[in-house]
């Protein structure tokens, strides 16, 4: 039947509104530790899984006595049937133990803790310049003349369109090499974070830019904007108190997906860049088969997702009532 | 008669850009307690000018008049537009859900305009809010104000638009379609509200499709198309003696058709018993849409079916197609019941009732051709596909055979429904499910649709279940009516018996919602 | 129908980059790893259009033999994730309520790592090169197939122009062929077409970090990563690959866009 929408009876007042959210992120909570648990697996079956077993692995380039092979197999006991070896392996990741890593000899989370500040702050940066540079072409860009919608569309497929690994380059050689504005390589200093936040942050400032301009667009072409300028209010009310929140409800999640995958993103401007962080640190792991050390960087990124995911979910809720029904 | 608020003198308005003059050179005046009405089709024009009185009339339109004058205000120099809007000029736009911003509170929005005109004290914009909403007739007003939008329902929404409109109590109020999307009871009392506004001293301007709703509540009537006035005066003698062909084509739509109709000894082709269906909702309850559905229909007569959205009329129009499975209940089809055929043999069957929707768009392959479109049942029965088989089709629905080369999509509403027509026709149906056929259409696209079934019915003997929320649409063309209510049968019997003495509280309260019915009496 | 100049030269560009892929010869008579110790770092021009590499290799010719290689694996990883996406997708609306959430669920795990840590799993475990970088790259893209796969399935299913047919008598299988699937296929294909741009960077960027196509097979990615060590010395290396990787993700992506507004238009 056409549009039975649900209406809410006038004395069924909703809960307080801090209680609401709590449990919201209990809700989502629940349902991310279960991708947690399935990404945990995944990533042990995958890793178990490898052909040559991982004995071979961890030892091919090694020349060991079989004395020392036995201990290492023992260490990891590597020699238990399969379940043990996982149950074994949850029991220790619920302890907060993500083992050993088998190049360097030393516990995973020290390694890992060691370079993690540097890649958080690179991604924080990158996230800092993505919201600013997105909401300034957004609201720059959302006129109705077709020509300047042509010039920002095209800017951004362009800056969608370049690798970050290249933009780094470029911009190491221009601003570095050439003009010198910029130390080169292997700063960690503020001033050595601008470059690789840039090359990092211009595919997403795209990507953001032009969903949230789209969705300014769209909702300005609502009725209730009409409605909202025929009560007498200005042009910056209309865009700031009706239009920007209808833009952000499509950008917030995309920008929480960005946030998951800027460590992946990171990775590449830290090789390019020869920063410290997490992304040299996973790199040199998959070359040297160092198993724990790369299932311990995916664990973390997937606990990154799902927090952002959460926040995503929370910060929508706010913004939309719409999705509140589903709660 | 005192000075008018208003005064309009030949307005124009023009879209260079698109080279449309959408409005050429209408005059007309508001007055203060008073309603005047622009009736007028889609594309007539009549929204344009409501939205040039308060500046807004679209992007790079170009708005001249002789006198454009409000209330001693030259409208078409550089008037503050900004401190008339909302506070001198209010403003009711059509689709109450899409008019309010749904990420709002509904007590925010009402407020909009007393914050920025700053009619009260902020401290008491809260209490006078609460307080239009309880004028504009929306009960529990306290709670509903911190709801959102789509918590409300149509009447309810359309009520708070209003009250949000009338919050800096502006001295004019403009009303675009303010009754469109709701059923006809809730239409009834949003009407009465407005009604009672100008009887307070506000000078409304009404901007409607329909001429039922001008019947109700209108003191003076313009009759709008292609950007002029062909027709104005008093609402009684526009709907009583219309003297242009236009107006007479949209007064006249609401009478029933002249056509001899057989009398009764004819076979039944469908029977439905007991039908019943439930529906899950998302939270697991689940909810009967329709219970207990009986009816029978006779070869080549009509049946209409009436009721409001949520009757459960669309749900047995499509039991009777065989499309959904009742839960209970049996449909036959020549006595032979449809859940006991076969798979070979329900196909057979289920060509012999076929289903016309309210946007035939929808129910055409994106991808097709309108030849496409038409071949494709002539081919699924095992009928001939040849050109003489196609323009035969065209022809019995009144499009021309050039059409067969173009996409559905390229064609008008009344065409595209023309051509849903002529593919329901072609696997050579015993009866035709029509839901909401001409519910999407204007007035006068409605009636040539309405004639044209009637003809094919007199030609063809097809059966019709005609589903409809429009009891004047039914009345056209039903020799029987069947009224729905919460998925029930309520009232059933000859279409002139229903009208002339309904018997259910129901059907005389629908009855009481058809504007020009009440006019007549 | 209209169509934009700049959607001509996409299609000619990416018609040309699948010449080169194909072809290579036809465009360059150079031996892309021939080294001239005597010609390093030629500036462009003269012999070498676009200059020589700090091996004296010439650019140009790299760069043309560089676009198999970014290709192949760009679309081998599409069609492997088109072919599993939409297996899974289709599973997913017909299985019942169980599978869907079982499926989802799942989707959501590979969803949960980041595309470049997923590949490094893969590569981790099976070794660099080509067909695990495929591999790698197909399971990150597959959840979109699926999802887009899955949405039309419900979508179609329940299309009043899907009934209509079945009211003239079409049999279940008949309605599938004649309706579901070939709607279904426009905005499939629209997705990989949008998808190969994204594999092409995202192949790069793995040879970048030396995980995809092994020296000295010219690759693009492959040859910018030994650009990086000479970057202060010339810029040319480091700029023409990139050139070369960012029009043809240009090109393909608007081509992709330009498919996926027609059935968009279409569908609405």
């Amino acid at each position: 039947m056409a549009g039975i929408l649900k209406t809410v009876p006038a004395g069924a007042e909703a809960p307080a509104g801090t209680g609401r959210i709590a449990r919201l992120a209990a809700v989502r909570l629940a349902g991310s530790l279960a991708v947690l648990w399935g990404a945990v697996t995944v990533t042990f079956l995958v890793v178990r899984a490898a052909p040559g077993g991982t004995a071979d692995v961890l030892l091919a380039r090694s020349t060991v006595s079989p004395e020392i092979r036995a201990q290492l197999i023992a260490e990891y006991r590597l020699d238990d049937p399969l379940p043990t070896q996982y149950l074994t392996y949850l029991g220790r990741l619920a302890r907060g133990d993500l083992g050993d890593s088998y190049a360097l000899r030393r516990p995973v989370a020290d390694v890992i803790g060691a370079q993690l500040p540097d890649t958080l702050v690179l991604i924080a940066a990158t996230l800092a310049l993505t919201v600013a540079g997105a909401i300034l072409l957004a609201v720059a860009g959302a006129r109705r003349r077709p020509w300047m919608r042509a010039v920002f569309g095209s800017a951004e497929s362009l800056m969608a369109a370049l690798p970050p690994f290249w933009l780094g380059l470029i911009l190491l050689s221009v601003f570095s090499f050439t003009l010198h504005w910029f130390p080169a390589i292997g700063d960690s200093s503020p001033r050595g974070l601008f470059l690789p936040a840039l090359a990092l942050a211009a595919g997403p400032v795209a990507v953001v830019a032009q969903v949230l301009r789209e969705g300014m667009l769209r909702a300005l072409e609502e009725p209730f904007v009409l409605t909202a300028r025929t009560r007498g209010i200005s042009e910056a009310a209309v865009r700031f108190r009706h239009v920007l929140r209808h833009g952000l409800t499509p950008a917030v999640p995309l920008l929480g997906w960005i946030t998951g995958s800027l460590i992946g993103g990171a990775v590449i401007v830290e090789i390019v860049f020869s920063r410290q962080g997490v992304g040299r640190l996973v790199l040199s792991a998959v070359q040297n088969k160092d198993l724990p050390l790369v299932t311990a960087v995916v664990l973390l990124a997937a606990v990154v997702f799902v927090v952002v995911n959460i926040l995503v979910d929370v910060l929508n809720w706010l913004i939309d009532p719409r999705t509140r029904e589903a709660t | 008669m005192s000075e008018p608020l208003l005064d309009v003198r030949d307005l124009t308005v023009d879209f260079p850009r698109r080279g449309v003059r959408a409005v050429r050179g209408v005059s007309f005046t508001a007055e203060r307690g008073r309603i005047t009405a622009i009736v007028g089709e889609s594309g007539s024009g009549k929204s344009v000018t409501a939205r040039s009185l308060v500046g807004l009339p679209g992007d790079g339109a170009e708005v001249r008049a002789a006198a454009l004058d409000f209330d001693g205000i030259d409208l078409t120099g550089r008037p503050p537009w900004r401190a008339l809007r909302g506070r001198r000029i209010g403003f009711v736009l059509q689709d109450a859900l899409g008019s309010l911003d749904p990420l709002r509170r509904v007590g925010a929005e009402v407020a909009e305009p007393l914050r920025e005109h700053r009619v009260v004290p902020s401290r008491q914009i809260r209490e006078e809010t609460v307080r239009l909403l309880t004028e504009a007739g929306i009960p529990g007003a306290e709670t509903r104000a911190r709801q959102y939008p789509h918590e409300l329902s149509g009447g309810l929404r359309q009520r708070a638009l209003i009250a949000s409109a009338l919050a800096a109590r502006p001295d004019l109020l403009i009303a675009d379609e303010p009754t469109t999307a709701l059923d006809a009871t809730v239409q009834r009392q949003v009407l009465r509200l407005l009604r009672e506004r100008a009887s307070e001293g506000v000078a409304i301007l009404l901007i409607t499709h329909d001429l039922g709703v001008v019947a109700e509540i209108a003191d003076h009537v313009h009759v709008m198309r292609d950007g002029v006035f062909v027709e104005d005066g008093p609402a009684h003698q526009i709907l009583e003696c219309p003297r242009h062909a236009y107006t007479r084509a949209l007064v006249g739509a609401g009478a029933p058709l002249a056509r001899s109709r057989p009398g009764g000894h004819a076979r039944t082709v469908l029977r439905a018993d007991g039908l019943a269906k439930r529906f899950t909702l998302p939270g697991g309850r689940a909810v009967p849409a329709v219970d207990g559905v009986s009816l029978t229909l006779k070869a080549g007569e009509t049946l209409g079916i009436v009721g409001e959205s949520g009757s459960g009329k669309t749900t047995v129009g499509r039991m009777l197609a065989g499309l959904t499975r009742p839960d209970a209940g049996t449909v036959e089809i020549d006595g032979r019941r449809w859940d006991a055929l076969g798979r070979r043999e329900l196909r057979e069957f289920r060509r012999r009732v076929q289903l016309i929707y309210q946007h035939p768009l929808s129910s055409f392959d994106p991808r097709y051709s309108v030849r496409a479109l038409l071949e494709e049942p002539l081919r699924a029965t095992g009928r001939p596909v040849t050109d003489k088989a196609l323009t035969a089709l065209l022809d019995q629905v009144g499009l021309p055979a050039d059409v067969l080369a173009r996409r559905a999509r390229e064609l008008s509403g009344g065409q595209a429904q023309r051509l849903a027509i002529a593919r329901a026709l072609a696997p050579d149906p015993d009866v035709i499910v029509c839901d909401e056929p001409v519910s999407a259409l204007d007035a006068s696209i409605q009636a040539q649709i309405l004639e044209l079934l009637a003809g094919i019915q007199d030609r063809r003997g097809v059966a019709y279940v005609f589903v409809s929320h429009d009891l004047g649409v039914i009345r056209r063309l039903s020799d029987r009516v069947a009224v729905m209510r919460e998925g029930r049968v309520v009232e059933e019997g000859g279409i002139e018996q229903v009208f002339r003495s309904p018997a259910h509280p129901y059907t005389q309260e629908l009855l009481a919602a058809i504007p020009r019915e009440r006019s007549k009496k | 129908m209209r169509i934009r100049p700049g959607l001509w030269c996409s299609a000619a560009f990416v018609a040309v980059l699948v010449a080169m892929a194909a072809f290579p010869a036809l465009f360059t008579a150079a031996d892309p790893d021939a080294a001239d110790l005597q010609a390093t770092f030629a500036p462009p021009g003269g012999a070498h259009w676009l200059g020589t590499d700090e091996n004296g290799r010439d650019l140009y010719a790299r760069i043309v033999h560089g676009a198999r290689p970014s290709l192949l694996i760009g679309i081998g990883a599409v069609a492997l994730a088109l072919l599993g996406g939409v297996a899974v997708g289709v599973a997913s609306a017909r299985l019942g309520r169980l599978a869907d959430q079982v499926i989802s669920r799942s989707l959501e795990i590979v969803l949960s790592v980041p595309w470049l840590l997923l590949v490094f799993l893969v590569v981790a475990a099976l070794g660099p090169g080509s067909g695990p970088a495929v591999i790698g790259l197909a399971i990150t893209s597959l959840p979109g197939f699926a999802r887009v796969a899955r949405a039309e399935t419900i979508r179609l299913r329940a299309a009043p122009f899907v009934e209509a047919a079945r009211g003239f008598g079409w049999s279940g299988a008949q309605v599938v062929l004649r309706h579901v699937l070939p709607n279904t296929l426009g905005p499939v294909l629209a997705l990989a077409t949008v998808s190969l741009g994204a594999m092409i960077v995202a192949s790069s960027s793995l040879s970048f970090v030396g995980l995809g196509p092994q020296p000295p097979t010219a690759e693009w990615g492959a040859m910018l990563a030994s650009s990086r060590q000479t970057l202060s010395v010339a810029w040319w290396p480091a700029v023409f690959p990139g050139v070369a990787i960012t029009l043809a993700v240009l090109a393909v992506t608007a081509l992709g866009r330009e498919l996926h507004g027609r059935v968009e238009g279409r569908s609405a």
